[in-house]
This record gives C-alpha cells, sequence and structure tokens, in this order.
C-alpha cells in the first residue's frame, strides 16, 4: 500500500496535499496497490482526499498534532506506516516534508529520494523514481533497494486530478508521544500564495533602481493573481522582504509562469528559478544572460513594457 | 556549546555538469569542488559566533575521501579547532548520517550544525536523519538562533513566513540564509589551520538503499521568443495560447 501523509494547515487541506494524494495514487497503480492517506490532528472533511485517488483515510488524532514537531509527526507517521504495512511513504517536499523525510527514512531504516518529480516505474521489481538535480542542469534517476521507501513530491510537479469519490475515513489508533519543541509564534503573510506553492510568480531585481518603484510590479501580480518574489540584491539592500527573495540562497521554486523583470539572470538566481515552467523575461539589455533560459522574451524599458503588460492583461482577463 | 559542525563538498554553481560515458555518474574531471554554502556560510560561523560568546569547542565532520581535506581545511582556517573526517564514497544520505550519528553519539555535543540542504542534490534529508538516530529534536531551514542557557530560540523558515520555536539542548539544527553572515578566511587562520587536528576515521558497516543510477541532461531549451515591446498582448496571446499559463 502506499501511504499519502495530507499536510494541513489550521484544519484545511492545501493544494500540495491535492498535488501529493494524485501522485500516491498514480505511483499505487504503478505498482499494483491501494492508496491510503493518513491525516494528523484536526481536518475538514478528510473525506473529499478520496476523490484524488486515495481508496481510505487514516486519521491520527491526539494532542500534540496541533503544533509542527518533526519528532511526533515522525514517530506518528513511521508507526502508522508500519501498523498499515505501508510499501511507500510520500511527502511533499514542503518546509514539513523536508524536516520528516530524513527522520522517516532513518526511523523505518528505508531508501528515499527527496524532491522527486515524475511517477515511479517498477520494472522487474526494480523500483525507480526521478527527480532534477544539479539546480536544474540534470535529471538523475534513482534505484530504492529497501522493501520500505520514502519520497518527497516535489510542488508543482503533478497537477491535482479529481476524478474519484469521497474515500471512508477511519480512526487509527498511534500513540502521539510529547515533543520538545515549543511552537511560540508563526508569522507568515496573509492573503497570497506563499512563493514555494504560486502558480504565477511576477518577480523584480535591480533594474527597478529602488523599492519605490514596486507599484508597477505589485499592480501586475495583482491583475494575475500572481505571487511577488525578486533577486538576491533586492533583498539584500532590504529593498523587499527577506522571504520574497528566489534563487540559490533564497527560495527555489518552479511556477508554471515565472515572469522575471529587470533581472540579469545570474547562474545563482536560475538555480531557483530554472525549474519554472515557462519563463518571461523582461530586460532593456539583449545581452541579459536571463535570455538564454527564457521561453519569452521583451527587450525594452521596464517601466514602459510593465505598465503595458498590465493593462494587456487587465483586457485578456475581461475577456476570460 | 560543544557544536559539532557537518560539512559536504558540492560542486560549484558555475560548474558545467557532465556525466560518464555510461551516464552513471558525474564526470568529476572538469569540476571544482567547493564546501557547501549553507554549511559554510552560516551553519559554521554561527555555531563559531555561538563559541565567541560563550565558549565552548567548534568541531567539523565530513564523510568522503581525502580529496575532500581541502575543504575541510578551509573550515579549519576559518575557525573551527578541530575536524574529523570519515574515510568513505558517500553514495546516499542514509549512509552519512549514520556515520555522522555514529561519531556523535558518544560526543554528547549540544548543537549539531548543518545547512539546509546541499547546492547539488537538494535533499535536506540528511539533518532529519541524524536526529532520528540520535533521538533528537531537529529544526530545519533556521534563520535566526540565539541561545539563553541551554534554551534556543530559533526562527524556522517555512512557506510564506517564519515560525519561531523554543528547543533545550541537545538538538540538530539546519542553516538558511541569515543565521549568519559568510567569512573569508584570512592569511593567519589559513596559516593555523595547517596545524589543526584532522582526524581521520574509518567509516561503520551502512548500506546505500537509496542510490542515483542514471543522469541525463534535461530536455533542450527552445530558443527564446523575443516578443516587441509596443506589442505586449501578442505576449499575452502567447501566455494563453501557446503557453497555456494563463
Amino acid at each position: 500500500m502506499v501511504l499519502v501523509f495530507a499536510e494541513s494547515q489550521k484544519g484545511q487541506f492545501k493544494k500540495s496535499a491535492f498535488e501529493a494524494v494524485t501522485y500516491g495514487a498514480k505511483t499505487a497503480h504503478a505498482i499494483g496497490t491501494e492508496c491510503h492517506v493518513l491525516v494528523l490532528g484536526k481536518a475538514d472533511d478528510p473525506s473529499s482526499l478520496g476523490t484524488y485517488g486515495a481508496k481510505k483515510i487514516h486519521q491520527v488524532e491526539g494532542a500534540g498534532l496541533e503544533e509542527f514537531d518533526s519528532q511526533v509527526f515522525g514517530t506518528v507517521i513511521a508507526a502508522a506506516a508500519i501498523k498499515l504495512s505501508a510499501e511507500v511513504v510520500i511527502l511533499n517536499h514542503s518546509a514539513k516534508g523536508k524536516a520528516l523525510i530524513g527522520r522517516l527514512a532513518a526511523r523505518l531504516d528505508a531508501g528515499s529520494v527527496a524532491g522527486v518529480n515524475a511517477v515511479p516505474t517498477v520494472e522487474n521489481g526494480v523500483f525507480k523514481v526521478k527527480k532534477n538535480v544539479f539546480s536544474g542542469k540534470a535529471i538523475a534517476t534513482y534505484q530504492i533497494k529497501s522493501d520500505v521507501k520514502v519520497l518527497s513530491l516535489m510542488g508543482n510537479a503533478i497537477r491535482p486530478e479529481a476524478s474519484g469519490s469521497a474515500a471512508p475515513v477511519e480512526k487509527l489508533d498511534v500513540a502521539v508521544p510529547s515533543g520538545r519543541v515549543k511552537v511560540k509564534s508563526v508569522n507568515t503573510v496573509e492573503g497570497t500564495v506563499p512563493l514555494p506553492e504560486a502558480e504565477l510568480v511576477v518577480s523584480a531585481g535591480r533594474g527597478m533602481k529602488g523599492p519605490e518603484n514596486w507599484g508597477i510590479i505589485e499592480e501586475l501580480a495583482g491583475v494575475l493573481g500572481a505571487t511577488t518574489a525578486c533577486s538576491r540584491p533586492v533583498a539584500d539592500s532590504g529593498w523587499r522582504p527577506h522571504h520574497e527573495h528566489v534563487g540559490q540562497t533564497g527560495i527555489a521554486i518552479r511556477p508554471n509562469l515565472y515572469i522575471a523583470i529587470g533581472i540579469s539572470g545570474a547562474i545563482q538566481h536560475l538555480a531557483g528559478v530554472n525549474s519554472s515552467k515557462k519563463i518571461v523575461v523582461i530586460n532593456k539589455d539583449p545581452e541579459a544572460p536571463f535570455f538564454k533560459a527564457a521561453d519569452y522574451g521583451v527587450v525594452g524599458d521596464l517601466f514602459e513594457v510593465v505598465p503595458r503588460l498590465t493593462e494587456a492583461l487587465k483586457a485578456f482577463k475581461a475577456n476570460h | 556549546m560543544k557544536s559539532l559542525v557537518c560539512v559536504s563538498k558540492t560542486p560549484d554553481t558555475t560548474s558545467k555538469i557532465s556525466f560518464t560515458n555510461d551516464q552513471s555518474a558525474l564526470d568529476t574531471g572538469n569540476i571544482q569542488f567547493i564546501m557547501n554554502p549553507y554549511d559554510e556560510w552560516y551553519a559554521l560561523v554561527r555555531a563559531l559566533e555561538l563559541q565567541e560568546a560563550q565558549g565552548g569547542s567548534v568541531t567539523l565532520i565530513n564523510v568522503g575521501p581525502a580529496a575532500n581535506d581541502a575543504i575541510i581545511r578551509k573550515g579549519l582556517a576559518i575557525g573551527a579547532e578541530k575536524a574529523i573526517r570519515i574515510e568513505a564514497d558517500p553514495q546516499s544520505a542514509l549512509f552519512v548520517a549514520k556515520q555522522i550519528a555514529g561519531h556523535a553519539k558518544a560526543e554528547n555535543y549540544d548543537i549539531i550544525f548543518l545547512g539546509k540542504e546541499t547546492i547539488d542534490y537538494n535533499g535536506s534529508e540528511v539533518g532529519g536523519m541524524i536526529a532520528e538516530l540520535l533521538d533528537l529534536p531537529f529544526i530545519s531551514y533556521a534563520s535566526h538562533l540565539e541561545m539563553n542557557g541551554n534554551t534556543a530560540t530559533i526562527h524556522r523558515d517555512i512557506e510564506g513566513g517564519t515560525e519561531v520555536v523554543e528547543v533545550e539542548t541537545p538538538f540538530v539544527v539546519s542553516a538558511a540564509k541569515g543565521l549568519a553572515e559568510q567569512r573569508i578566511p584570512n592569511m593567519r587562520g589559513i596559516m593555523m589551520a595547517k596545524s589543526k587536528p584532522l582526524q581521520v576515521i574509518q567509516q561503520a558497516e551502512a548500506g546505500d538503499l537509496a542510490v542515483a543510477v542514471h543522469f541525463e541532461a534535461p530536455p533542450p531549451k527552445k530558443a527564446v521568443t523575443l516578443v516587441d515591446p509596443e506589442n505586449m498582448e501578442e505576449l499575452v496571446r502567447l501566455l494563453h495560447e501557446e503557453a497555456k499559463v494563463i
């Protein structure tokens, strides 16, 4: 059986959970078994995860699951995996998933691959799965030799597919240990999709000349329904908050659309964004290295091009 | 604080990546290896800052072949007082974690530091594995860490923000940007590093359960389509009809 840990935030499932369940169902199909889902703590309507291909939902409740401690969650997920005889455990490659995958692999003594982006294949009993490596410069195929396998799924690697029906929810009796990490506060930006989960991203760099000029970026992002991002020099200069910094030392993202405005495209920046499905580059310098990584390029003054693009998008949105 | 800092080697970001003829392994011939930036810039430097403020010690550990000594010496030049290299040619994260946990078990470190991930495979697995093998708390993606006695206050990066947590030593923490500022080793540090102890120990028995068996280049990217800067309606059309992303 394939067991997917479905993350929830304040009881709500996020798109990443639907991606993970869809991936789990496809993985289960590949190895000829069923996909089940594990839900930790209270959650709204877990049975709905059945529509993404889960046959059964197992829910563990208990004090200590409201806040995230990788040790508590790791112990519970591992115990559930053993109790349910899971062959493959699937997580999201998210803040929680990254903290959990190593723990689970060590606890279950399982082979693990972090950040997979394709459904595994099984041929003659050999289990293989792919991920991007070397900042997207190569794709590696991993072979996992252990009976139990742990995978974390890259965000936006697979589109959620809702085609099934609601699944039964069963309480699973697993002890929840007490944790040693106390969460004091959580500070997140409300109202926008966090960058790692965003499908559309509008990002700007030093070409903006100063933080006072960001209005045109925010307007473009607003019309598009995109999340804003920035390059490292912009974050380092304090023009934009640290959590907007994408690139090698910031956040690595893979949205469907990445619009880079006034960013030259240093290799360290590309390392964090070149897995994006489509890249638009707007830059006045036709020699900017970013154009080599772009699908669409606009050579022009961003202070003229960006408002024009915003207007064109407004007209498009009015008709679609 | 008695700290252990796990350091890994990784190809420099600007390296051209190619593979052996049978595409089963990285061709290391033309690659410049560096210390993984998250290990060097943030994990190691924060460990050194804690030592400077409150005393204690900073030990480096690496799992790898003798060729890694150059990277380890750089860490000593930045300020760690001693280093351990576990002689091995590691193929998987769990193998590395078992080696490090095997050493750390008897040493009672207060904090085990490492970078949030390596910039080549981006797995971020080893920290959680070490924590699990040693039954320790693990705080990942730390961008701020303050100690008050044995209690650490840590900001960890999460989707769209940060979470502030408290944890008592001992624990494992992985470092993100913001935890410290990069330090460049000076000449005195480089000279002193040559005589600092670098102990080589033999690997413990541990198998590889997940290994990369094949590498390929991503599908070639189509040349950029240039759009007239006066005609953004055309760009919108392409994004909708051709790219199908809006």
